[in-house]
């Protein structure tokens, strides 16, 4: 089917949820939707099926009248109302396709709430103008935590040694994982933002409208005195380290997020080489062990095909590593645009010339669907959207991304780093593995495999 | 922020009420905006006109505007169809910042002629999102042109996300398809026949009443939406009667049918054995010349409740005491809810919902016990605090409320859209005193910290 007009079946959405995320990551912080209730009610909805948890954000509830006359009125109503009701230490406000549209400015209308004296001593309010017909989820993810790098970092002139760790759009599982890396290695680090511990929580007996985790304000506003940062990903956390460079002069590497061995090997040399210590023997053999078990599997992963679909940063270190297991990305569909993507892709798909690669407009389920019929493959990588064309084709379906609603372990096990990329082969093999007991004749049936 | 100490949200002091024998007589209010600045567990226009149009299985949705309400609402509902499920897709016409600008008609035509001409659907639904009410499109325009070219019905829905409340969306859904009402030959009706109107067919639902209407000798011209199809609706002028549940959401076509084709209507609940029977009695009432249909009736209600009585007595055994909360989409759920749940043993210390009007919350205020608290449009701190005050066993909500529930440590009923088990019918009564007996005397509570936790 030509198309030319439509988008069927997205493998995106839109930016403002990407900014509720980053902002949960923030202790202390409310998130607010600045537009119709609708948004802020899908975005919560998304979230919590994703995540199990309760997730609190607020919307300025825009009626008829605010899109006539703009919705300043009602951005400084809600201020005023979240403060003196849910005492947050910080709300993240997000535009919509709605409140840009009639031209709000959220910095402009931020500085009138400051102004009015709407915000109180000590309290924060940090913005990001996240339009849902530009980019996707994961652009808005990146304007948000850009938002708090710019907004909060100070820089008062002396260095310090901590190292700015700007995470990519990752699970709470994930974001755990960076910081334990960063603890086995000795570096000081800060991590932003940072959602475990906020949408990981445990059951307490009550509903924590704060939940512990979270960077702390006082950590975003000592970003700018790192002596540099690492952006985990160069679409979803680059931004908010060039922000950072530009605000508060902290030079900046970034790395792909670390998925997989080859991703993990580079954050994990840059990490040593930017804090200046050596990689601990812990880490040398928990790499070992993901090795040894990647050595132990090749036959059964070797010339696999791989159809895969996600977000950028993910895309790129997981099709790296299916290259690195001697499996056969096919199939590699993202609704994100994004040049630098395209370039980075590019350069992983120097060793598959043969793969099918689409991002943007146009690279949606129903463009996949129709690439695996021509071209069938062995598995299916993906967020849970996945699963009809995994029951459609009948192919293994391993899920991974966001959003995943029909499945638990995504918030609590890492994809991230030598035990992440464990979890990954655990997972691959589990799904192919089972395939092949399922089809096996009577006599090739077998015990040891 | 401690939940147990927390006072209302400014402003919402009318819109909570506890029923006190010696309080005053107040107006709970209601129908209003919701304050800018709360966590309010609303949606929009929108959302109202997509959840009432989604189950229409043999049309195409179009959502006209940027990514976002397409990605959200696809596939969210269980209404589940019997053929086609072109439902299920999710089109947009993924607006960018360049057709912002200079407007999506075209790329909205595009869209519509390509769909049509791949799935060759028997009519199309665009809903028009925020923005497309600032930029100006005209969809209506397009809408007949594609109608023409294609020879289908092409229903614009005017559904701009800020234009109101979910209410209003339900209405913009209700005006669209009464676009299709009367276009369609009502050859081959029989006197004795309804329309089932506000049932979706969530997990089946709708397959279940219709099957007992039509045991009764009722014949059943459309069910709207659930498991619908556009020939069906077109041709529903031709039944003798609408049988509307779920007030919100279809009451607006039920009046208009009413007054355009003269069709009366009434107002059922096909939740819990009361009121389920209640839905039958009163179809059959209306039939008076043809007494085989009362029977038939009473003679569904003895069996069906036989057939269910004795396990629900076990239930009832161990749910005796244990108290309740609700809060739900429209008010009307919460009258059938309450007497549910009464009919297995259990109270209800909270009732509230997102769209209730004033009839709706005096007639719960009366039906409420003594100290029971009643909220319009409610929060999840306000939730929480009187879930835990009231120290509820169980909370009855939609996706946002599940995980609060299961923060606080108590069980939780879905009875919104993400369900899996039929809650409608005799059958349907079961299976929720089951769920609700299996959720409350889960033995994962004991572990909550607030009953105790690690020693």
């Amino acid at each position: 089917m030509e198309r030319e007009g439509l988008t069927i079946n997205p493998a995106k959405t839109c930016q403002p949820i990407g900014a509720m995320y980053a902002a949960l990551g923030i202790h202390g912080c409310l998130p607010h939707s600045h537009g119709s209730q609708g948004c802020c009610s899908y975005h919560r909805s998304t979230l919590t099926r994703h995540y199990k948890e309760p997730v609190m954000a607020a919307t300025s509830s825009f009626t008829e009248g605010a899109s006539v006359f703009g919705g300043q009125a009602n951005l400084l109503q809600s201020i005023e109302t979240i403060f003196a009701v849910y005492d947050p230490e910080v709300i993240a406000v997000h535009s919509t396709c709605l409140s840009e549209t009639i031209g709000d400015d959220l910095q402009q209308i931020t500085k009138k709430a400051s102004d009015d004296g709407k915000i109180p001593e000590g309290k924060y309010v940090i913005y990001a103008s996240t339009p849902s017909f530009v980019g996707s989820h994961v652009t808005g993810y990146a304007n948000m935590v850009s938002g708090m790098a710019e907004q909060f970092a100070v820089s008062t002139g002396a260095k310090t040694e901590q190292i700015n760790i700007v995470a990519g759009w990752m699970e709470p599982s994930d974001m755990r994982e960076i910081k334990d890396i960063a603890k086995a290695m000795g570096a000081k680090i800060l991590l932003f933002p940072d959602t475990s511990d906020v949408l990981d929580a445990p059951q307490t007996g009550k509903h924590e409208f704060y939940p512990k985790g979270g960077v702390t304000i006082d950590g975003l506003k000592s970003s700018g005195d790192s002596k540099c940062s690492l952006a985990l990903g160069c679409i979803s956390a680059e931004p908010a380290a060039i922000a950072l460079d530009k605000k508060c002069k902290v030079p900046f590497e970034t790395v792909d997020m670390p998925i997989g061995l080859s991703a993990t090997d580079r954050f994990v040399m840059a990490l040593s080489k930017a804090a200046g210590v050596k990689v601990p023997a812990e880490i040398t053999a928990a790499r070992g062990r993901l090795v040894d078990v990647m050595a132990d599997m090749e036959q059964y992963l070797h010339g696999k095909k791989v159809a895969l679909f996600g977000d950028p940063d993910q895309l790129i270190p997981l099709t790296e590593f299916l290259l690195d297991l001697g499996m056969k990305p096919t199939h590699i569909v993202s609704g994100t645009p994004g040049m630098r993507f395209e370039k980075r892709m590019q350069e992983i798909l120097e060793r598959a010339p043969y793969a099918n690669f689409k991002n943007g407009l146009g690279a949606d389920m129903f463009l996949l669907h129709q690439w695996i019929k021509n071209e069938p493959v062995d598995l299916l990588i993906g967020n849970t959207y996945g699963k009809y064309i995994a029951r459609d084709e009948q192919v293994p379906f391993v899920r991974f991304g966001f959003p995943i609603l029909d499945r638990i372990g995504h918030s609590y096990f890492p994809n991230v780093g030598y035990m992440g990329g464990l979890r990954l082969v655990e997972k691959i093999l589990g799904v192919l593995m089972d395939r092949q007991d399922q089809e096996a004749l009577e006599e090739k049936f077998e015990l040891v495999m | 922020m401690d939940t147990h100490n927390i006072a209302l949200l400014e402003g919402r002091e009318g819109q909570v009420y506890e029923k006190r024998q010696d309080g005053p007589e107040v107006e709970i209010a209601c129908d209003k905006t919701s304050l800018s600045g709360s966590v309010s567990q609303r949606a929009c226009v929108f959302c109202g006109s997509r959840v009432v149009l989604y189950p229409v299985a043999d049309a195409i949705h179009i959502v006209h505007g940027p990514i976002g309400c397409a990605a959200y609402t696809w596939d969210i509902r269980g209404a589940v169809s019997s053929g086609p499920e072109l439902h299920r897709l999710s089109f947009s016409t993924d607006l960018q910042e360049m057709d912002v600008i200079y407007g999506g008609e075209k790329k909205l035509y595009r869209s519509l002629v390509e769909l049509i001409d791949q799935y060759e659907p028997k009519a199309a639904f665009i809903y028009s999102t925020c923005i497309i009410g600032l930029i100006g499109d005209d969809i209506e325009a397009v809408c007949r042109k594609v109608a023409k070219e294609k020879g289908i019905p092409v229903m614009p829905v005017h559904s701009e996300g800020f234009k109101g409340t979910k209410k209003d969306g339900y209405k913009a859904a209700c005006n669209a398809l009464m676009k299709l009402v009367g276009t369609g030959s009502t050859e081959g009706i029989s006197k004795y026949s309804i329309n089932i109107l506000g049932e979706f067919n969530l997990a089946g639902e709708a397959w279940i009443i219709r099957e007992y209407y039509e045991k009764m000798g009722v014949q059943v011209v459309a069910t709207m939406t659930g498991d619908g199809r556009i020939d069906d609706i077109r041709r529903s002028h031709g039944a003798t009667l609408n049988v509307v549940q779920c007030s919100g959401s279809m009451t607006t076509l039920a009046k208009e049918m009413e007054e355009k084709y003269g069709i009366p209507y009434i107002r059922v609940s096909y939740f819990g054995f009361e009121d389920m029977s209640k839905s039958l009695y009163d179809v059959a009432a209306l039939f008076p010349d043809r007494p085989e249909i009362m029977d038939k009736a009473k003679e569904i209600v003895r069996d069906e409740i036989r057939k269910y009585y004795p396990e629900m007595q076990q239930f009832k055994a161990a749910l005796t005491g244990r108290k309740a909360a609700i809060y739900v989409g429209g008010a009307f759920k919460t009258f059938s809810l309450i007497k549910a749940l009464r009919t297995v043993g259990m109270s209800v210390v909270l009732a509230g919902s997102q769209t209730g009007n004033k009839d709706d919350y005096r007639r719960l205020k009366e039906m409420c016990d003594e100290g029971t608290v009643i909220v319009d449009d409610s929060n999840p701190v306000e939730l929480s605090k009187f879930v835990l005050e009231k120290e509820a066993d169980l909370l009855i909500g939609g996706v946002k409320e599940r995980p609060i529930a299961f923060k606080l440590g108590v069980g939780f009923c879905d009875h919104n859209h993400e369900r899996k088990i039929p809650l409608a019918g005799f059958v349907g009564m079961y299976n929720f005193a089951k769920e609700v007996y299996e959720s409350v005397m889960s033995p994962v509570w004991q572990f909550a910290p607030r009953k105790g936790g690690l020693k």
